[in-house]
């Protein structure tokens, strides 16, 4: 990790990756969504909705696995002061902000015609609402901090206490049995039939590449930025 | 009820979210590093 701790090496990394992972997404993405939304079969019993699960579940993965992002960013920026955790935070957040939007969104929008409602306060639903928030906060800290001059420490701290909602999300279909269903996919495979299944990881890899390329735009934004308040600093020195 | 109508709202919410999100992340990553390069040069 500490391989990366210099920003002009992990440019050379950055640059084509992240081209890599926009056409690899954008690919993979396109094949998942549209082997969902033709080929793929029509539930049994929720007929042809289920394939807003194709969109669903990538996003709702990709919602906590932003905020997994963070947390690990936080430790290597609380702990080995890595010039690029928080950076990494910053750039985390939008995306995985978008994508628990996206799955909430999605989410309700699947509840009206399965379940007949809009919204539920069901332990998944409320505890993805305020991943959401979380992320809100963590932004609105984050860019605080940075327009301080902080090193973002502060954000650091936040983005660890609020992974303690990641395990909260992830039991509340075990804990609470309201609405939402219990968990499909599990380490003994999946309950739902590969006929319906297989656009699932299409979608689901095509959506991370996508996310991941956003996160690696938002850190090449970030640190040219830096580089420009940098050279402005010296410059108003001189 | 019209299944296809929930269908194409949620795919419309996640393929635009997603797009606007790359979008956005790509022009002020292009500006950002376009600022950047202008300082270096002058």
């Amino acid at each position: 990790m500490h391989r990366f701790a210099n920003p002009a090496r992990f440019l050379k990394i950055a640059k084509p990756a992240t081209t890599w992972l926009f056409v690899m997404g954008m690919l993979l993405t396109t094949v998942g969504l549209v082997g969902g939304l033709g080929f793929a079969s029509p539930d049994y019993l929720q007929g042809e909705t289920v394939r807003i699960m194709y969109v669903h579940v990538p996003s709702a993965w990709l919602g906590m696995g932003g905020w997994t992002g963070i947390a690990i960013a936080s430790i290597a920026q609380l702990v080995w002061r890595h010039p690029l955790a928080a950076v990494a935070g910053r750039a985390l957040a939008p995306a995985g902000a978008m994508f628990a939007a996206i799955c909430l969104l999605t989410g309700s929008i699947w509840g009206r015609p399965t379940w007949g409602t809009w919204w539920e306060w069901d332990g998944r639903l409320t505890s993805m609402l305020i991943l959401f928030f979380l992320y809100l906060g963590y932004i609105a800290l984050a860019s605080a901090e940075r327009e301080r001059g902080g090193e973002g420490r502060i954000a650091a701290l936040f983005g660890l206490i609020g992974a303690i909602n990641l395990p909260i999300i992830h039991y509340s279909v075990t804990w609470w049995r309201t609405l939402h269903q219990p968990q499909s996919f599990g380490t003994a495979g999946s309950a739902i039939d590969s006929s319906i299944l297989w656009p699932l990881p299409l979608a689901t890899f095509g959506f991370a590449c996508l996310f991941g390329a956003a996160v690696l735009m938002r850190m090449r934004a970030d640190l040219a930025q830096t580089k420009v308040e940098a050279r402005m600093r010296r410059a108003a020195a001189e | 009820m019209n299944h296809w109508s929930f269908v194409t709202a949620a795919y419309v919410v996640a393929i635009g979210g997603t797009v606007a999100l790359l979008a956005w992340a790509y022009l002020t990553m292009r500006r950002a590093e376009a600022a950047a390069d202008d300082l270096k040069r002058k």
